[in-house]
């Protein structure tokens, strides 16, 4: 068994399966989490929510998908055909592939690279190409202006997003996704860097448009934004991509502030659990916030969230950038300070 | 094996999207193809085994510079027979310069030759024991320090320039205070009057002058009953 993991074929079969073992449980998440969102929408709105198909409506993602599969695929005469069909194609390729760096448990990685958060925010700042190219190739104004809104909107947050990265890595001393979690043992970086908590994690709304930063696809003023073109399948991906990148930033915001795959505390019966438990555990808090915050807050105004990314979040990111460093090595805390 | 499979993948696609970035007719192809071109690059460093350049240049170039251009062009309403209209006029000055470049190129090319020592420097990016952005940040916040901080000093002054450039003071623009928003109270938005039935009321004056007519929103509880 090990020589034949050694050999190239085996190399590649084990990546495949490894590869098959990540992104099943992403997708069954994925169409959950489209139940989920239902579900606790309705709840916190006093209604039930989907109940008919199967028990408590559980079998309701796979009657969605089959009824997407079924419809047909329309391309706009005036449409960039190659780009429309592949601006979906890339949405839901790059919310998939940024999954090959999150360590699940301790050493239960696909790709332990030494740069994995800066992969990972790479595989984010990317994810705006799909968006653009979706709302230029449909050749409609509705679907342009909403790639414009998004295209803005999503360079604005990230810049917020790469402080609150920084004063994370500050505290850590490595790039590697493994190290950060690990360096979270004891102590959570959501306590001592709450602030960059809180940004990053509205950011992280920000970023994967999402209520209350939704405008890219305002439908009470731009219809869908920019996905108004599309139907059947290629809908389907934006849909399967925008709630495959919730639940990647929840991963990420995981990772960087809640401790990754490590228990609660350290003892008895809690570290029973195995990690990749906690992880999921934690993921799903991470979602139930993004899902009640889309049931109580009212869309954002343009111009306001311009102001909050360029005016309140940059500003007080690159303040809490230099404090940290600043206590760091006002305190002899830095990582790796001999 | 692989590597070197990898590596004339990355190259050879690398070559023909950068050739495509100046041949093709539609700006926006460009722009993607010379995206797909930053692409190669950073997995040609990858090979090279500088990561953390690698993810730079995607985040930097893919990830702001790209999106911005193609945010420009998008938004060009290009109309491509003008453009290849003035091909012919313009022919003898643009060839004049390609050719003062080609002819550039050349004499620098012939005159360069590469330190023994190189490849040696090339076979290991970064000194033992250390990841490949450790060993960055030792040499770039150390022994270039100053050339560091001159690279960030012309990168301020290129953002305070295009601010200068950009920024214009329009009157009459209308611009919303949050901090006056709130700070508004009850007592000075609101009257609450008591209008005698079939009689009907002129609306008293205001008790602060109307002093802001940039005030964006939230006029509407002015004086009391109009029925």
């Amino acid at each position: 068994m090990q020589e034949f993991l050694a050999t190239p074929f085996g190399t590649l079969l084990f990546t495949v399966v490894a590869v098959l073992v990540i992104m099943v449980p992403v997708l069954i998440g994925v169409a959950y989490l489209t139940y989920a969102e239902r579900k606790v929408l309705a709840a916190m709105q006093l209604r039930k929510g989907p109940n008919i198909v199967g028990p408590f409506g559980l079998f309701q993602p796979f009657a969605d998908a089959i009824k997407l599969m079924m419809k047909e695929t329309i391309v706009p005469t005036g449409s960039n055909r190659l780009l429309f069909l592949m601006a979906p194609m890339l949405t839901f390729a790059l919310a998939l592939i940024a999954w090959a760096v999150i360590p699940f448990g301790p050493g239960l990685v696909l790709a332990d690279i030494n740069v994995g958060v800066l992969y990972l925010f790479a595989i984010s700042s990317l994810g705006v190409y799909g968006i653009i190219i979706a709302g230029w190739a449909s050749n409609s104004k509705y679907a342009f202006l909403g790639a414009l809104r998004s295209a803005a909107q999503m360079v604005s947050y990230e810049v917020s997003i790469g402080f609150v990265i920084i004063t994370v890595l500050l505290c850590v001393g490595s790039l590697n996704l493994t190290e950060v979690v690990l360096a979270q043992q004891g102590l959570w970086f959501a306590i001592p860097l709450f602030p960059m908590f809180v940004v990053f994690f509205i950011s992280a709304l920000a970023e994967t448009n999402r209520a209350p930063f939704d405008l890219p696809e305002g439908e009470s003023e731009i219809v869908a934004g920019f996905f108004v073109e599309y139907s059947s399948m290629s809908f389907a991906l934006f849909f399967l991509g925008e709630y495959a990148n919730m639940i990647l930033m929840s991963g990420m915001t995981t990772i960087l502030f809640l401790g990754g795959w490590l228990p609660l505390w350290d003892i008895a019966p809690l570290n029973w659990i195995p990690g990749p438990i906690w992880f999921a555990l934690k993921i799903c808090l991470c979602l139930f916030v993004f899902l009640w915050v889309r049931a109580t807050f009212p869309r954002y105004r343009y111009d306001q969230l311009m102001r909050l990314g360029w005016k309140v979040f940059l500003p007080f990111s690159l303040l809490w950038v230099v404090l940290t460093a600043g206590a760091l090595m006002a305190f002899g805390w830095l990582p790796g300070q001999t | 094996m692989i590597a070197t499979l990898a590596f004339y993948a990355f190259a050879s696609v690398l070559v023909a999207s950068a050739a495509m970035v100046v041949t093709s007719r539609n700006p926006v192809h460009a722009v993607l193809f010379l995206i797909l071109a930053f692409f190669n690059a950073a997995g040609l460093f990858l090979l090279a085994g500088a990561e953390f350049l690698a993810m730079i240049l995607v985040i930097v170039y893919v990830g702001a510079v790209a999106v911005l251009f193609l945010f420009v062009v998008m938004m060009l309403d290009v109309n491509f027979s003008e453009m290849r209209s003035g091909f012919v006029r313009y022919l003898p000055i643009g060839g004049a310069v390609g050719l003062v470049l080609l002819a550039e190129l050349l004499m620098v090319g012939a005159v360069w030759s590469v330190s023994p020592s190189a490849p040696r420097l090339i076979a290991v990016p970064v000194p033992g024991g250390v990841t490949n952005t450790e060993a960055l940040g030792r040499v770039l916040y150390t022994d270039y320090i100053y050339l560091f901080q001159a690279a960030g000093i012309v990168l301020l002054v290129a953002m305070i320039g295009a601010i200068v450039l950009t920024l214009r003071d329009r009157p009459g623009t209308k611009r919303q205070d949050i901090a006056r928003q709130i700070d508004r109270s009850r007592r000075e938005t609101l009257d609450m009057v008591n209008v005698e039935v079939g009689q009907g009321m002129v609306v008293p004056p205001k008790h602060e002058p109307a002093k802001q007519p940039e005030h964006a929103n939230g006029n509407g509880h002015h004086g009391g009953g109009h029925h």
